[in-house]
């Protein structure tokens, strides 16, 4: 049942095999059964029976959707209605959100089943999960390792089996870097593409929801119902949504498929390069033509992203000030006070540091050197990628120079940490759809993947291309044993 | 450019986070490591290039000024920690 996918799922309850009722319970038994991979922070089963016994009714009237029925697993960056949504942080511990997210609302109306809420890395401020005040998430492949971040809980829920699908977020890598540690396959979508409204903001130029599934199929029925314009996210792009599943079988045969010499350097690992040239020998193999580009600019973007993302997290988390919800600190003279040790306590030290570089990226004096700086090799990123899609219609490459690490490898050193990033940044500050897919596995059996990057709002080239791609191999079908 | 203990004292009043004595080595090491690496946008001459504040350059779209939200006061400041009357409560600000 497990290993389904959406479509055979749908199939399935449509066919009477099993109701919804069933397949949640069955999720959440699978879930109370590997508790220790700590996929999840909060799992409200008589929710998700309730919404499911609501989704049996709506099978059996006509207006039922793909995923009518279907638990899905939301990440807890997503406000969820009478739920817990913590951000993985001490500061939200107990807040119970007060309305759906978009994504949410949106998913919840096609008559899917919120099976539970997914742990990650505090306010979304990390690579590897190790930063969830709810604790660490194992990665199913070796428990030693991490599961990426920070949608790590998604990427380990899926690749475990534990949810048939799961939603993420992506600011910086956080959709593909952990889809690529546990060889699922995720996409983040254009800026602009699905709505933020209700997605606790980390940096609001930069973040975007997207679908963490076992197929490129899969991605595409969840990113539609995710997808589409929203009155309530101010930056949300006013443009049809294209049917995502209906161009996912098209020939490649001509498509264009830029490699950057720059992710191709002497710094990636050499077993890595390999994989993924073989993946690209693949796709030659199915028609694609490689090309050789050129993104310049592309090493600066790990430096100028840690100016602009903190700098946007210090303005957004300006918000947890122990007034409204959430945290307050149990004693304090005076607001000043309040507010300091009420931050200081909800806060862990990741977040803290963040917030102070972008604390002191704004600050007088130093908003030129660093904030203006950034902004502007923002531009020359930006316009790279403008530069390579006039030669290809995707970017291929690595998603992220190395596989899973083991606990506390880099945890001790912010600045290795953020590395992990390198390939996947860039896609973000220019605003670009970019996703992961499973492309092979490394010599201690652990997933690598494929990175695609597409042009604005091209998403379906991006499907299709991966579909195709999984038609032709069987990465995607590995998982972890004893699973 | 590195910072210093003082430096890091000041951010942290900027950034309304109480840091104790005894972290403030580790900030100071890990916030100049950062900075280090913040440094090498220094690399490139950006002389002429304009500024990139958002992915998609438009223009924020304009609503009627009129209520599109329900009144829901209740529900919220049952979130918080402290209320009365419908009002968040904080400590005293002025005397």
């Amino acid at each position: 049942m497990h290993n389904k996918s959406l479509r055979e799922l749908a199939l399935g309850l449509r066919n009477n095999d099993f109701s919804s009722v069933e397949l949640t319970q069955y999720f959440l038994d699978r879930i109370a059964a590997h508790k220790d991979i700590n996929a999840f922070i909060t799992v409200n089963k008589d929710v998700s029976l309730q919404q499911a016994a609501e989704a049996d009714n709506m099978l059996s009237s006509d207006n039922s959707h793909p995923l009518t029925g279907i638990p899905l697993a939301q990440k807890d960056i997503f406000c969820t209605d009478g739920m817990r949504t913590s951000c993985g942080s001490k500061m939200l511990d107990n807040f119970i959100a007060p309305y759906d997210a978009t994504v949410i609302h949106k998913l919840r109306q096609a008559g899917s089943v919120t099976l539970g809420k997914t742990n990650m890395d505090e306010f979304a401020m990390g690579s590897s999960n190790e930063t969830s005040y709810y604790g660490r998430v194992l990665n199913p492949w070796d428990k030693n390792r991490v599961p990426g971040g920070s949608s790590g809980g998604s990427a380990a829920a899926v690749a475990a089996r534990l949810a048939p699908a799961a939603t993420g977020t992506d600011t910086g890598g956080s959709i593909r870097q952990p889809a690529s540690f546990c060889g699922v396959t995720g996409l983040k979508p254009s800026y602009g593409r699905v709505s933020r409204y209700g997605m606790i903001a980390f940096a609001s130029s930069l973040d975007q929801g997207g679908p963490m599934t076992q197929s490129a199929e899969d991605a595409a029925i969840l990113l539609q119902a995710m997808s589409g314009f929203d009155e309530r996210d101010s930056t949300s792009v006013d443009i049809a949504v294209p049917d995502f599943s209906s161009k996912l079988e098209q020939d490649l045969k001509g498509l264009k498929i830029g490699m950057p010499v720059e992710f191709f350097n002497e710094d990636l690992d050499a077993e890595i390069a390999s994989i993924v040239m073989d993946a690209l020998h693949e796709y030659e193999k199915l028609g694609a033509e490689l090309v050789e580009i050129s993104l310049p600019n592309s090493h600066l973007s790990v430096p100028c992203y840690y100016v602009l993302a903190p700098a946007e997290a210090s303005s957004n988390l300006s918000r947890f000030d122990g007034a409204r919800y959430g945290y307050r600190t149990a004693e304090y003279d005076d607001l000043l006070d309040m507010y300091n040790k009420t931050r200081a306590e909800g806060f862990g030290q990741e977040v803290k540091r963040r917030i102070m570089i972008g604390t002191y990226a704004l600050s007088a004096g130093y908003y030129d050197a660093y904030y203006l700086k950034a902004q502007k090799i923002r531009r020359l990123i930006s316009q790279d990628f403008s530069r390579a899609f006039e030669k290809c219609d995707v970017i291929a490459g690595p998603t992220a120079p190395g596989t899973a690490f083991r606990f506390g490898e880099k945890s001790d050193d912010p600045v290795a940490m953020y590395l992990n990033d390198i390939y996947t940044i860039s896609v973000n500050l220019a605003g670009l759809p970019g996703m992961s897919l499973p492309a092979g596995m490394d010599s201690h059996k652990l997933p690598v993947g494929l990175q695609l990057i597409g042009q604005y709002f091209d998403e379906s080239r991006l499907l299709n291309a991966a579909h195709r791609y999984q038609l032709a191999t069987d990465w995607h079908k590995r998982r972890p044993d004893g699973f | 450019m590195s910072i210093n203990n003082e430096d890091v004292q000041k951010i942290a009043h900027l950034a309304r986070l109480a840091v104790g004595p005894e972290e403030l080595d580790n900030y100071t090491r890990n916030l100049s490591q950062i900075l280090d690496l913040v440094e090498q946008m220094n690399e490139v001459n950006t002389d002429g290039v304009e500024a990139m504040a958002h992915p998609r350059e438009t223009k924020l779209r304009l609503r009627d000024d009129a209520v599109t939200e329900e009144n829901q006061r209740d529900k919220f400041t049952g979130l918080a920690p402290a209320s009365e009357n419908g009002l968040f409560l904080v400590p005293k600000v002025l005397d």
